[in-house]
């Protein structure tokens, strides 16, 4: 059963992107295991507002772990201690009374630091931006059914799609790579016929904007796939690689 | 204007019979030649289904794209939480699906108070859309032989729902948000992410007529105020179902664009219609940010029930038993029982009341009260753990998440919660506001649900909007423009309409009150549940305008907002978009009390059969019931543009036989 | 050029590196094992490998090997280095699914390295080296590796010419050659469970069938390979052991 416990919070400040971060501990009381983590800070934001100061700033939008958006390493995990889940859906249960709670923004080269626990990751837009597309226009396409798709292929493609851009992966990478985003949606769009068309340029494209925006090499430790939120398998960086290393062979 | 009437010239509706409007439309509509569309600029406000569709389309089509979120990246609108999926009309099923059976269902759906051509049209675009998503790349489900799957929802007959998971919304949105990353990379859109619309600029033409022609906005990092000019302005920034505090929407989905619009002189139509979600996880604290929705797609095999004993009741309310404890025969399947032809599939605003009815007389669930069982055990019995397993299981993991209880053993817990409104922005057939030049796509205007929405119809009209109706019907339009040369971000309307927006924040800054944003939100999210909720009456939205008004007193005298104006500032955005919210809410609850009958999303408990369903007052109220604003203070002006349903029988919803 | 700009083709010059670094390996090992089998046979292979222009050539191209790998790996974690930004977590936590070596393959790979230098005096320097120059640097004849490597393990001198002088190994340094020797296999060993699979996978030679497959064939692989190795020092620790205790 969900108890009330008492917490101290150790949070990442940071004022700004130049500025010197530091760790700042706040104590809290009385706070039900049934609520959110997110619900946590707000309630510890409540209370700095309270005292007059500045509140924590920190990503998060649907609270219901499909957008994206909210982020944090907490105690040395990105989206904190559970599996499989985004930091909104972690909750208090998952901590115990008198517990130190160590929050940290996401750390990459690729993801500067905006303020406190929000970080700027225009840079996944970048690499989408790319090549993340099938080039088709609006309007003047083939009927759905055109194209029959075997079921399990548009389930792979399914589970590749389910990327949220989040960027944990690239968090809790040693190497600070980006490839199990990149190859999530390469995967999504080489499985199917109407991305296979362009797969070797999507491929290609993708890996050179994500080499030049400064994310690391991928040397297949896992991380990436076992902290993800919403477990997309390492085997997509497989065919990423086979994608880029035939298109390159083929050129 | 007579009689403050808008009739179907206004609306711009074109003539002919019901199935050819749309194709008459288009082959009479001016269009911009290629080199033309070069030098006109479009700003799109919002990256949500419709908002990123049409920025990508629009830019497709050559038109030079600025386009705003207030999100770190345009993916994360909050279309990509739609679980359940979009309808369409292929009838690759072969049970007697049709463009007009879609139709149909959408307007009866929405309690015959949508407009029939826009309607009608929504129904004829929707196969194009599934068309689009699929040469896109959307991993829809498939069937074994390759071709896609579909799944009936709730409130219809059919099997017309496509799907990817549970996970519809995000599909469709990552594969607008791939087209509209097309687009960026190509220059002919320019994103402007973390960017929070305050403002739009008016200019008058020479002759007189004043046109939205650029937008006010915060650099939301900065803090910095910046002018952007554009030949039309398109807002798709979504509903203003977080007016609730407590909703199924992200927490900072807002309706301040709607009144920065409102406030120019568009009309802001049916504020009053609001879904309410009967499949969402029941409220556990007063901590609590937001409500989690489950699709609707749960309701296929779960089945909902209370317990037939009040006894029974009280004992799960005090935690003594669970629902597994209570044998069959003590159940009350009660949507079963009272609507046996949809039985747990009726729409959502039937579901939502019927629970509210159950919960208020007492066989509410949890400690609350205010839950009922969706119980899958026969589910689980009839098809087997694993099949339940392989159709639900994300839902289910997220429930046992959230509750901490798993579903498969015990029944899942659920509460109405409001979840998206119908109502909005007024546009025309073209998707204008009544301001020129300024349009209103998906889940922000008014269009095409009537009085309720149906389930997996947002997504198809914020697609349909986006994709294949606005950047036809822009064109009309814009043709008029091409001479227009782009405009100096440094005329005095500009300067003048930014000006205002620091005034605005500085006032706000200064009040340096008591109260954070937050409390006073979740004050007006309870007057505005508890009065303008699912059952509202005469007396009670009274109330609730009067408390509104003491809210926004004490807003606008007591809140704290900590930091600076000119930095990152989380605080003053929500500062800004509660002062709207106040507004809406009162908008909402005016528009609620002068309708005086219930229909769909809008149940006035005076008027009701004796069994309790809604009762419409078609003599009086089939019409639009717009607002207009008549300056800050004063009561909006009603502005009605009804509702004569040419095509369609207007009969009685009837979810029993 | 591909190889060197983009992070994938760098990845791949490793994993073909060090693919066919495995498969030297594996060859190597397979011809140690030999020795257990038969000396003379041993020693026929030593001979193969003397001074023959295709043993020179296969030592240079292992060296160009080795090399590439080596500076491919200080380049890649350079590089990833640099990716993680400049500020560190305060906290970190046991990632489940996460295999340590994955983590430290740098750091084995010095080790594995340090102890070549150690193999290279130990043996190349004395055989192909001795033989290619003509230099006198090691107790036996070049050609008779066998002896040598029985020396070396277990103290035991079983040929016909030799040079008594530069037998100056005191009789516990052997065991500690075994054990030195078993160490740097265990190195080895960790680097290749990670580096083979890693190796195909970066190559992209995997799927979600075959994930857990291929983990499990670089397993038994790498075994394979240091278990072959392993055998000789074992085998004349034994024989120490018979002799000594």
């Amino acid at each position: 059963m969900d108890q009330h416990i008492n917490i101290k919070v150790k949070v990442w400040r940071q004022a700004g992107p130049k500025a010197q971060g530091h760790f700042e501990t706040y104590e809290l009381k009385n706070v039900f295991q049934g609520a959110s983590f997110l619900e946590m800070i707000d309630i510890l934001n409540e209370q700095l507002i309270s005292e007059k100061k500045d509140p924590i700033a920190f990503d998060h939008d649907c609270r219901e772990g499909i957008c994206g958006m909210c982020s944090l390493y907490v105690n040395g995990h990105p989206h904190g201690p559970d599996q499989a889940i985004t930091t909104c859906q972690l909750h208090m249960r998952k901590f115990h009374d008198g517990e130190t709670i160590t929050i940290e923004p996401w750390r990459s080269r690729a993801f500067p630091v905006i303020k406190d626990l929000m970080v700027d990751r225009g840079a996944y837009d970048k690499i989408m931006q790319a090549g993340g597309f099938v080039s088709v226009n609006t309007g003047g396409v083939p009927d759905a059914n055109s194209i029959a798709i075997p079921k399990p292929v548009a389930d792979e493609a399914m589970d590749a799609a389910s990327c949220i851009g989040c960027g944990a992966c690239a968090a809790a990478c040693k190497n600070g790579s980006a490839m199990l985003f990149v190859s999530a949606k390469v995967s999504q769009l080489a499985l199917l016929p109407q991305g296979k068309v362009e797969a070797a340029r999507r491929a290609k494209a993708m890996v050179a904007k994500m080499d030049e925006l400064g994310f690391g090499n991928c040397t297949n430790t896992g991380a990436c796939a076992a902290e993800c939120p919403k477990s997309v398998s390492l085997a997509n960086i497989a065919r990423l690689n086979r994608e880029f290393i035939c298109a390159k062979f083929q050129d | 204007m007579a009689n403050n009437i808008i009739t179907p010239e206004m609306a711009k509706i074109p003539q002919g019979p019901l199935e050819k409007k749309w194709t008459n439309y288009k082959d009479h509509q001016k269009l911009v030649n290629p080199a033309n569309k070069r030098k006109l600029d479009v700003i799109v406000v919002g990256t949500g289904l419709a908002g990123a569709s049409a920025a990508a389309s629009l830019a497709e089509m050559g038109f030079n794209v600025l386009n705003f979120c207030i999100q770190d990246s345009p993916r994360r609108a909050h279309s990509i939480a739609a679980q359940g999926g979009i309808n369409a009309a292929k009838n690759y099923q072969n049970d007697g699906d049709s463009v007009y059976r879609l139709y149909y269902d959408t307007i009866k759906g929405g309690d015959y108070r949508a407009r029939e051509a826009n309607v009608y049209r929504l129904a004829e675009v929707s196969n194009s859309i599934i068309d689009q998503c699929v040469a896109q790349g959307v991993p829809f489900a498939r069937e074994y032989g390759g071709l896609l799957d579909n799944r009936s929802f709730g409130g219809a007959q059919v099997s017309r729902t496509f799907y990817a998971k549970g996970q519809t919304g995000q599909q469709l949105l990552l594969g607008a948000y791939s087209a509209l990353s097309r687009q960026i990379g190509k220059g002919k859109v320019k994103m402007y992410t973390r960017y929070e619309m305050l403002d739009i600029v008016m200019i008058k033409d020479a002759d007189g007529t004043e046109r939205a022609r650029g937008i006010i906005a915060r650099n939301l990092v900065t803090g910095r105020i910046e002018r952007f000019f554009a030949h039309a302005v398109v807002v798709g920034t979504g509903g203003y179902g977080n007016t609730f505090f407590l909703s199924t929407n992200a927490m900072a989905s807002n309706g301040s664009a709607a009144m920065q619009m409102y406030r120019h002189g568009a009309y802001f139509a049916n504020p009053c219609y609001a879904q309410i979600h009967p499949t969402c996880i029941p409220k556990h604290g007063d901590f609590q940010s937001k409500l989690t929705l489950m699709s609707e797609s749960l309701r296929n095999d779960g089945r909902i029930w209370v317990p037939k004993k009040l006894e029974d009741a009280k004992k799960l309310q005090a935690g003594e038993i669970k629902g597994r404890d209570i044998p069959e025969e003590d159940r009350d399947y009660y949507l079963e029982r009272r609507y046996p032809a949809f039985g747990n599939l009726v729409p959502r605003d039937v579901a939502s009341r019927a629970a509210k009815e159950r919960c208020d007389a007492g066989f509410g669930v949890n400690n609350t009260g205010l839950a009922v069982f969706l119980d899958f055990s026969d589910a689980i019995q009839r098809l087997g753990k694993d099949v339940v397993a392989q159709k639900y299981g994300n839902l289910f993991q997220m429930y046992e998440k959230i509750v901490d209880e798993n579903p498969y053993e015990n029944p899942m817990m659920i509460f109405p919660a409001i979840h998206y409104t119908m109502g909005g922005i007024w546009v025309d057939y073209e998707l204008q506001t009544s301001v020129k030049g300024l349009f209103c796509i998906g889940e922000a205007n008014f269009s095409d649900h009537g009085a309720n929405r149906l389930g997996a119809s947002a997504l198809m009209q914020g697609l349909a909007d986006g994709y294949f109706v606005l950047p036809y019907t822009i064109q009309n339009y814009l043709a008029d423009q091409i001479s227009v040369p782009r405009m100096s971000t440094e005329l005095p309307e500009f300067a003048a309409a930014e000006k205002a927006v620091e005034e605005k924040i500085a006032k706000l800054m200064k009040i340096q009150g008591k109260r954070s944003v937050d409390s006073i939100h979740k004050e007006l999210g309870l007057i505005m549940w508890d009065f303008v909720g699912m059952g509202r009456t005469a007396e009670g939205l009274k109330t609730a305008i009067k408390k509104i008004d003491e809210i926004k007193k004490e807003f606008w005298s007591n809140v704290f907002i900590p930091g600076q104006a000119d930095a990152l500032n989380n605080e003053l955005e929500k500062a800004l978009r509660l002062a709207d919210f106040i507004e809406i809410g009162r908008l909402m609850a005016v528009d609620a009390l002068h309708r005086e009958e219930s229909c769909g999303g809008h149940f006035r408990e005076e008027y009701q059969t004796p069994d309790g369903e809604a009762l419409r007052q078609d003599e009086k109220f089939s019409y639009v019931g717009c607002w207009k604003f008549m300056g800050e203070g004063n009561e909006p002006e009603l502005v009605k543009e009804p509702l004569d349903y040419e095509f369609t029988e207007r009969k009685t919803r009837n979810y029993k036989a | 050029m591909w190889l060197f700009n983009s992070s994938i083709g760098r990845k791949f010059v490793m994993s073909i590196t060090g693919m066919a670094l495995v498969l030297f390996l594996l060859f190597h090992a397979s011809m140690n094992f030999v020795l257990i089998l038969s000396e003379s046979g041993y020693n026929w292979i030593c001979e193969m490998l003397g001074a023959n222009w295709y043993a020179l050539v296969g030592t240079m191209g292992l060296a160009a090997l080795v090399l590439i790998h080596f500076c491919y790996a200080l380049w890649l974690t350079f590089q990833n280095r640099a990716a993680r930004g400049t500020s560190r977590y305060e906290e970190t936590a046991k990632v489940w699914g996460v295999d340590w070596n994955s983590k430290n393959m740098l750091a084995l790979g010095f080790v594995v390295l340090g102890f070549l230098c150690l193999h290279l005096y130990n043996f190349w320097f004395k055989m192909q080296f001795a033989e290619l120059t003509g230099l006198h640097t090691g107790a036996f004849d070049p050609q008779n590796g066998a002896a040598y490597v029985k020396y070396l393990f277990s103290g035991v001198v079983t040929a016909d010419n030799f040079d008594s002088s530069m037998l100056t190994m005191p009789s516990w340094s052997h065991p500690v050659y075994c054990a030195l020797y078993l160490v740097w296999l265990a190195a080895i060993w960790f680097h290749l469970t990670h580096g083979i699979w890693s190796a195909l996978h970066t190559m992209g030679f995997n799927n979600l069938i075959w994930f857990n497959r291929i983990k499990v064939i670089s397993c038994v692989f790498a075994s394979l390979i240091v278990l072959l190795f392993a055998a000789v020092p074992v085998y004349y620790l034994a024989v120490f052991c018979g002799i000594h205790c």
